[in-house]
Parts: C-alpha cells; structure tokens; sequence
C-alpha cells in the first residue's frame, strides 16, 4: 500500500484541503466580488436582495413539491413545473375570460373595491390550486401508480412523457397555444420606491435615480408564500394527516401494516404539493406579467435544484434552499449577465452534489449499518 | 510467504456505527489452511467482521493483517485481488447472467487481455477468452453445474445458486475464503452436502477458510476452532468441544434457543454416530 | 484485427454494408432528374443513423452499465459545435487552427488527466472533490499550453493540407474533425464522470441533467463568453459544409455497433454489465466498479460526441436549440422503446423513431396537425410505460434479431448457448 511519504502531504490529503482549498476560494472571491459591488453600489445589491427574495418564495412553493413527492414516492415528478404552468393559465382564464375575481362585486354591487378585489382573487387563486391537485392526483392514478413498484427509470420516463404531454398539449391552438400571453392582472399592482423614505409611485413617471423599487407584489408574494408554508407546517406537524404522510416517506410497507390507507396519504401528498405550485403560477403570472405553455420548464427545472440544494424529502430545506437559490440567480443576472444566471444556477446544483449531495438538510452520507 | 505465519490477523477490530459499537476489541488469528468459524446470536456483528476485513466498511480502530501486509484502507476490489474472497448472507449472483458467464467474471482482474484486445479480436482476445472460458467450464465441472452453464442464474434453485456463488468466489483463487451464512435456508440433505462440499474444497483448493453460520450442525462438524460473538465482543474461542461446554456461550443463546443448541449437539452426536 | 467468419458474422457484414452502399446509391442515382431516393427521406435516414449512435451510447452506460445518465445531449452539442468550427475554419477561415489547437488541447489534457491519475493511485485516500481539483488545474494549464502549441502549428499544417487537392483536404479535415469531437467528449466526460459517478444513481442523473443544462446555456453564449465569433451564439452557425453523407454516417454507426458488441461480447463487457447485477457482488469479485463505471461513461459519451460531430454537417447549420435538455430525453426513450440492453432494438428504435416522427406522421397527420406529433409521442411513450416497460422489443428481441443482426448475439469462440442472449439481453 502507498501512502504519502512526508506526514505534511498526508495532513493535506486526510483532511480534504486540496478540494476544501478550492472551494474556500471559489466562495471567499464570490463574496468578495459580490461585497465589492455592492458597497460600489449599495441600491443594486439591495434591489437585487429584494427581487431574489420574491423570486425564492415563488420557488419555494414549487420546490416544496418536488421536494413532499420524492420524499414519499422516491419520484422526481417533472411534471410539476407544468402543474405550475397550468396553476397560471387556469387563473388566467378565470380573470380575463369569466371575471371571476369581480364575483362578489356583482353580487352585491355597493361592496367596496378592494374587498371585492381581495375576495375575488382569493377565490381565482383557491379555483387554481384546486384545479391544480385534482389534475395532479388523476395524473398519479393513472400514470404513477401503476408504476409504483418498477425500476425507478420507468417511472422517471413516465413523468418526463406527462411534462411532455402537458406541455404540448397546452400548446395547442385551441388550448392555451403556443404564443406567451400577456397576463391580464386581477388588481392593479402598486409600485414603491425607497428613496429618503417610502414613496408611492406614480404610473408614468420616473423613477428618481438610486431608488429601490418593490411592488405590492412583491409584500403578497411574501405574505402568501409565507402563510400557505405555515399552513402546510401546520398539517405536516400537527395533524394525522401530516403523521400518516411522514409515515409513509419513512417506510411504506410498515406504514400499511399500521392501518394507514397509502394510496390515499400519496394523493394528498401530491394534491397538496400541486396546490402550492397552482398558488406560485398565479404570483409568479401577476408578478411577471407573462404565460405561455413552456413557462414551467425553467422554474420547475430550478424548484428542483433549490430542493436538492435543500435536500430533497425535507420540507425546511425545500424552503431555505429555494430562497439561496433565488438570490444566486438574480445576483447573477444582476451582477455578471442574464444568460449565465441559469448556467450559474445548474452549476451551483453540480457543485453541491459534489460537496454534500444530500443537501443542507439532508443527512450526511453514511454507510448501512 | 513464510509458511508459518498467519495468514489473516486481526487486531483490537473495532467499528462504530454513530453511537453504536458494531464491533469492539475483535481479535482473531487464523492460520494458513485452517477451517475457523464464527458465531453468535443475530446481531452480534459477525457480517459486520466480514464487511471490514473485505473493505466494504472503514474500521474505526484496529488492524487487519492479510499475507503479513496491512489490508486498512485498501478498496475492495484491491483486497479480493490480494487473495480474500466472500459469499454473502443474502446471496448475491448475477441474476440476468448466465452461470457461466456468473464464474468467468471473477477471472476478469487476471483475464490477459486489455480492452483495446476486445474491441480490436485480437489473436491474442480470442486466445486468452478461450483458455478462460475453459478454465471456466472446468471450474463448473469440479461442482457439478456444467449442464447448467448457460442457464440463467436467478433462475437456478437455491440450492444450486449457493453453489454457484461459492464456485463463483472459488474462481477468483483466493487463499481466504470467507463464507457467510451458507447453510442458510437448506434442509438437513442440502446441509450435510453443504459440509461435504466445504470439506471438499477446503482440501482441494488448499484454502484457509472462515465460516459464519447459525446451523450448529455445519459449525460443530466442520469447524477446527471457532470464535464466539455477542454484542460485538468476542466471548469465547475454542475447538467445538469446549464451546459446546462453555457456560457463556450458552447464556448468550439462552432464550434464544439454548435447549435447542443443546438438543442440536446432541442431534449432531447422535447423526455423526448413525451414519 | 482478427475476423472470425462464420455464418452470423458474414451475414451481418454483408447487410451492414448492402445497406450502407445502396442507400447512398439510390440517392445519387438521378434517372431523369430527380434521384430515387429523396433528399427529404435520404436526411431522414442519415439523422437516424446520427440518433442511434448516441442511443447507442446512452444504452451502453445505461442498460448494460446501469448508470442513468442524461448529459448524451450535451456531449452530442458539444461534439457538434467543435467538429463544426474545425471544419469551418479550414473553409470558410482557410486555416487548419481550429485542427491544430484543438488536437493539442486535447492531447496534452490528455496526457495531464493520465499524468494526474498515475498520482492519484499512488496517494491513498484522496477525496474525490480534491482529485477533481487537481485534475481540474492539470486541465487549465495543458489546455492553455495546448493552444500556443496549436497556434504556432496552425501555419504549418495549413500549408501542408492546401498542397493536397482540395476535395481530399477537406475529406481529411472532416475525418479528423469527427475524431476530434469524440476526443472533446471523451475528456470532458471523464473530467465530469470523476467526481459524479461516486453519488448514487438518482444523484448521478441529476448532475448528468445539469451539466446538459451547462452546455446549452454555454452554446447560447458561443460568440460573447466562449469567445468563438463563428458559432453565432443564440443565432446559430451556419455555413458548415455538407460533409455527413450517408458513407459517413454508416460507416461510423457499423463501426460503433462493431465496437460496442466486441466490448460487451468479453471479460469487459462482462465486467461492466456485473456493475448493473450487482455492484457490490461485483466489488468482491475484483472488480474496480468506479473505474468500470467511469471508462463506460466515456465511452458512451464519445459516441456521443462522434454523432455530434457528424450531425453537425448534415443540415450544414447549428442551432443551440436543438441541444436544449427537453430534446435530451429523445435518447433515453428511444433506448427504453428498443429496450434496454439490446443493442438492435437500440438501432432499430432510433430508426424507427426519426422515420415515424419526423417522416410518416409528418405526412399522415393533415396539415394543420403538425403540432400534435409532439401530442401523440409522449401518449405513445406513456401507454408503453404502462403496458409494455421492457421495451418493444425487450422481450422479444432474441428470435427477430437472430434474423436480422445474428452476429449481436454469438460470440465467435463458445458455443452458441442461450448465456449469449443473457449477456446483451433484458
């Protein structure tokens, strides 16, 4: 056996310095490049930080999908972005078409605005979550389940040949076709800058230059993201529907023998995931004025990406990895080009399956025992 | 190699599973052509032994010496080419491949010919595949499966694919052969031509050999001298009389069975007897 | 190289190269004007016969390796974009640079990753993140080398190849433009692989995904971070010469098919496929899973490169588009449709796909129906998931390929056993 002759080299080796050593560079430049900039200019790493927060919300509500999925079925479901995209439309259609969101003010017509405007987007939102999961779960009875048992590639296979279907079916000329479609907001969004203090702004004007722009968006997004994470926290911890549901990610034939209904606990599972991402097509829709059949690849591509950031099965780190990577990529489209965000963003996935593949939360590689 | 020295040494084994001790302060000396055994009640940590001294799992402390060279950190497939070769608990053939094909892959680290050889058909590929396989169908022979040779292997009896598995790890000509479990599942017929068969090849290929088993049938006739696990440690050493006698290797079976072992010795004496 | 003859080798050589003489035929022949085989249907075939050699590739580190690899697409752009800029610098530049820089990079890369491996055997416990970084910085300063060695034999190998008459100049710079695309990937994977291959598969698919994301988003940037003004970035490059004729395309698939079926039909083939059995009982057999894994990688990878390189030259432009992840699934259903481990139903699905895709339902479905190709595959794909997951011609393969391609499942020295069927089979 060879071992390094001069117990320094060996230090070297054992300890990992060589890949640490690299790695510690590869950060302490980027937070040097990044701190540099933003003293150079403290209003566009702020506004940066406050775009890379909305984004990561929105991506969280995804990611945590992809994340409850593989968790409990051991599937990457890539299909989800597409539930996102359908999520979108759905709302789309209910605003522009129906006009839903002006129900209650044709109910009763001296309802005051924003209480009608509030009300009605709620309820767009809810149609499209509900919509949302019961597509996601007839497309995990017909074409997960009876899969459940084969090697994972069919599987994989199948979700990969639903996303296409979705997709392709969606862009169809009498669905939702293949042109983007300026998406037609359910109430007006409101600008703020911060500038010497808070100012509305006012449409048509300028903005005074080294202001920090957000949106009322950007506060509903939060706020939203915020409340149906609680939520699910919420079912996840203190219900027995979140029991049965950890339950049956830990292990699925004891599960059975305890008396829960599996096949049902994996419905919901994808209901509920289906329903968050439903939820962050209509945010990600208002807030970026924009659909078409295709807008579910690349955020779905990068929910999935902030999961396994996170560690994929685990809910927190869904959450905590999908703000990080929120803010890798609008730092990157900020501070170095547009087009290598997304290179950046799959890099920073490469990266992390090299130094801790299970992620953040995930547990560090062992052997069986 | 001296003759005289021990072919596998074991010092202070130690492995730690988080807070776990799989195995503790394991030591374990076998000579060159000795037929050993390993026992203890499930969960003793007998696998766990077997999986350190292949490589499969980092030790936490100790030694293993192998041919008078320390085998720690060496990778598996290192440690078989140096001459140890294992069957599993569960076993573990190649279920799509034939059985022939199943025994010619253990002569793959010393096949003779390189790849380049295989994608050119080389005179040299053809000559080297042919000397292998026949050395191959040989092997077969020497167990009796060469009928069998191109049947599938998941689709063997058990019985056959144990054997298969032991030819297998036989092919890759090891001078430790670690057999774990391998009297698992058998009947008493099955096991008594188990035991021949460990006989058999203990004499033919010269092997030194270390055995896990629960069938005290197979461990008790078959055994030179054998080590007693529990929780880890190692509570008894000696020949199969004075383990059959000893008072805590019958308190670690006991209600587990200890009127069982003492009725499957007796079973043992009474068959080694009758027949 | 030694040809043992007998019947099923024959008769496979013979087909082979009947089919790959009288397509071509049928396409030059012009009786009256317009050939008998058309330009539509003769690309067609010629794409497919690109398509197989990547499926075949991705079968290779995927039904027989075990290993589930989504970065065939991106090997395939990248063996494309690079054998298209070496040809087009010697037509459209008139200089052998793009030949010369490239040959040096890759071979001083090479001879560093070798370097790199022989120190790395002899340290033990080194972790894989800190072998790739030496291998990474090996990388860097061969490549820089390589191209001031490159640069400076730009001139003389010019003068030398504009010496020969034009047409065999350019047959030779396309040659070695397709080798040489092969050569990238082979680096480039094995670079990739060291580090990748030791997560578990899910993880392994993941980061293969990555990297073909990597790639397409590089090619979009062709022209302003990779600094190559000919690629044209989100634009496309054009002005590739038409050199991928249906000789090409052939010869390079049959020796690909050749190759492949002589490796798995060995103790090496052997070695690799007991990594997909059972990668631990392969370890106590002697076997080095990780190097095993990582040479299959390669070499998938480099047929992927190589049919990069030829598609490259079949439509005369590229386009980062068609090497976006979406179309990176085609490979992999192509080789579940023909199923895995079967290298004919592999050739035969890649066929098939591209003839019926883009061919028969282009012309069956009415016009306005374009779109619903892309509707009906993935209902198809779906149905076969839930109905038939071997394959088409999982189950099925043995009797339909002992007709047609015997040669795939004989091995020359042993008898002709059913364990021949077993060791490509399922």
């Amino acid at each position: 056996m060879n071992t390094p002759s001069l117990p320094l080299v060996k230090r070297i080796v054992q300890e990992r310095w060589i890949g640490k050593g690299l790695l510690l560079l590869l950060m302490v430049g980027t937070l040097f490049y990044i701190g540099a900039k933003a003293v150079q200019s403290p209003q566009l790493f702020f506004q940066q930080l406050l775009n890379g927060l909305q984004l990561g919300f929105v991506y969280a509500l995804i990611a945590l999908g992809y994340t409850m999925i593989y968790g409990i079925v051991k599937l990457i479901n890539f299909a989800h972005g597409d539930v996102f995209m359908v999520g979108a439309f759905v709302s789309y259609y209910a605003v522009s078409r129906f006009r839903l969101h002006l129900w209650l003010g044709s109910i009763i017509p001296n309802a005051p605005e924003a209480l009608v405007l509030v009300i009605g987007t709620l309820t767009v939102m809810i149609l499209s979550m509900i919509v949302c999961a019961v597509m996601a779960v007839t497309i995990e009875r017909i074409a997960y389940k009876p899969l459940r048992n084969a090697p994972r590639i069919s599987a994989l296979i199948t979700a990969i040949g639903v996303s296409f279907f979705l997709e392709y079916f969606g862009a169809l000329p009498f669905v939702f076709t293949a042109n983007y479609i300026t998406y037609q907001s359910p109430f007006k969004v409101i600008t703020w800058y911060i500038n010497k203090g808070i100012h509305m702004m006012e449409p048509g004007t300028q903005v005074p230059p080294g202001s920090i722009t957000f949106s009322s968006m950007f506060i509903i997004i939060l706020v939203v993201s915020i409340l149906l994470m609680a939520g699910l926290q919420f079912i996840v911890k203190r219900t027995k529907l979140g029991k049965a549901m950890r339950a049956v990610s830990y292990d699925k034939p004891t599960a059975r023998l305890m008396g829960i209904k599996v096949d049902s606990i994996i419905s919901y599972t994808f209901a509920i995931g289906a329903s968050l991402a439903g939820a962050a097509g209509i945010l990600y829709a208002i807030a970026y004025g924009q659909v078409s059949f295709i807008m579910g690849i690349l955020p779905g591509l990068k929910a999935f990406v902030a999961a396994v950031l996170g560690g994929i099965g685990s809910i927190p780190g869904a959450l905590v990895g999908a703000l990080i990577l929120g803010q890798v990529e609008t730092m990157s489209s900020g501070y170095i080009s547009t087009p290598m965000r997304d290179a950046i963003v799959f890099s920073v996935l490469i990266l992390v399956l090299l130094v801790r593949p299970t992620g953040i939360f995930g547990e560090p590689e062992r052997e069986k025992a | 190699m001296n003759d005289h020295a021990d072919i596998l040494t074991i010092t202070q084994l130690g492995k730690d599973f988080g807070g776990l001790h799989a195995v503790r302060n394991f030591d374990l000396t076998i000579p060159p052509k000795g037929l050993y055994g390993l026992i203890g009640p499930n969960g003793a940590g007998k696998t766990t032994v077997f999986n350190l001294i292949t490589g499969l799992y980092q030790l936490t402390t100790g030694s293993i010496r192998f041919k008078d060279q320390e085998i720690v950190g060496l990778q598996p497939f290192e440690i078989t080419q140096m001459g140890i070769a294992r069957t599993f608990q569960n076993i573990r053939l190649f279920p799509n491949l034939s059985v022939l094909d199943n025994v010619r892959i253990a002569y793959h680290a010393h096949a003779g010919y390189s790849m380049r050889d295989s994608v050119m058909r080389t005179s040299r590929f053809f000559a080297k595949e042919a000397e292998l396989t026949e050395r191959a169908q040989e092997f077969l022979g020497v167990f009796n499966l060469q009928d069998r040779q191109g049947v599938v292997a998941r689709n063997l009896p058990y019985g056959e694919q144990r054997r298969l598995e032991i030819a297998r790890a036989l092919a890759a000509e090891p001078d430790l052969l670690l057999l774990d479990e391998p009297a698992a599942g058998m009947n008493p017929r099955e096991t008594t031509a188990l035991m021949d068969l460990i006989h058999f090849i203990h004499d033919r290929f010269e092997l030194t050999i270390l055995l896990i088993e629960h069938q005290m049938q197979v461990v008790m006739g078959v055994c030179e001298r054998i080590t007693v696990m529990d929780f880890g440690e190692v509570i008894a050493r000696g020949t199969p009389q004075e383990i059959q006698s000893n008072e805590r290797v019958i308190e670690a079976y006991l209600g587990r069975g200890a009127a069982a072992l003492s009725e499957k010795l007796s079973e043992k004496r009474s068959y080694a007897t009758g027949s | 190289m030694k040809i043992k003859f007998n019947r099923s080798t024959i008769i496979f050589l013979v087909v082979a190269i009947a089919l790959i003489l009288i397509v071509e035929v049928l396409y030059r022949i012009r009786p009256g004007g317009a050939p008998l085989l058309n330009e539509f249907w003769y690309t067609l075939l010629r794409k497919g016969g690109v398509i197989a050699m990547v499926a075949i590739g991705l079968n290779l580190i995927y039904g027989f390796n075990g290993q589930f690899s989504l970065g065939q697409w991106g090997f395939y752009g990248m063996g494309a974009y690079a054998a298209a800029d070496v040809t087009f610098r010697w037509t459209q530049m008139h200089t052998a640079n793009g030949l010369t820089i490239l040959f040096c990079v890759l071979l001083f890369i090479g001879l560093s990753m070798y370097g790199v491996s022989v120190l790395v055997k002899r340290v033990r416990g080194l972790d894989p993140l800190s072998a790739f970084a030496l291998y990474l910085i090996g990388v860097f300063i061969s490549a820089y080398l390589g191209v001031l060695v490159g640069g400076a034999l730009a001139g003389p190998v010019t003068s030398l190849l504009s010496a020969l008459p034009g047409a065999l100049a350019k047959q030779i710079v396309f040659f070695i433009a397709i080798l040489l695309a092969g050569g990238v990937t082979a680096d480039v994977s094995y670079l990739i692989g060291l580090p990748v291959l030791t997560l578990g598969s899910d993880y392994f698919g993941i980061a293969t995904l990555g990297f073909t994301m990597i790639v397409k988003v590089l090619l979009d940037n062709s022209d302003t971070i990779l600094g190559f003004q000919e690629m044209k970035g989100a634009r496309g490059m054009i002005s590739i010469p038409y050199m991928s004729s249906w000789l090409w395309i052939g010869f390079f698939l049959l020796v690909i098919v050749v190759a492949t079926r002589n490796l798995l039909n060995s103790s090496h083939g052997r070695a690799l496929i007991s990594v997909r059995e059972d990668e631990l009982a392969a370890k106590a057999m002697g076997i080095d899973v990780t190097a095993q894994k990582l040479l299959t990688f390669v070499i998938g990878s480099l047929f992927a490169g190589i049919a990069g390189g030829l598609y490259a030259h079949i439509d005369g432009f590229l386009h980062p588009s068609t090497f976006n992840f979406i179309k990176s699934f085609d490979p992999m259903i192509i080789v579940v449709f023909g199923g895995l481990g079967s290298i004919s139903g592999t050739v035969v699905a890649s066929f098939g796909w591209i003839l019926v895709l883009e061919g028969v339902l282009r012309n069956v479905l009415p016009s306005g129906f374009e779109s619903w190709r892309y509707v009906v595959y993935p209902i198809l794909l779906l149905l076969m998931m839930l109905l038939r997951p071997s394959g088409l011609l999982g189950g099925f393969e043995f009797p339909f390929i002992k007709a047609v391609l015997p040669s795939l499942k004989h091995k020359p020295s042993t008898p002709p056993t059913p364990d021949t069927k077993t060791a490509a089979g399922d």
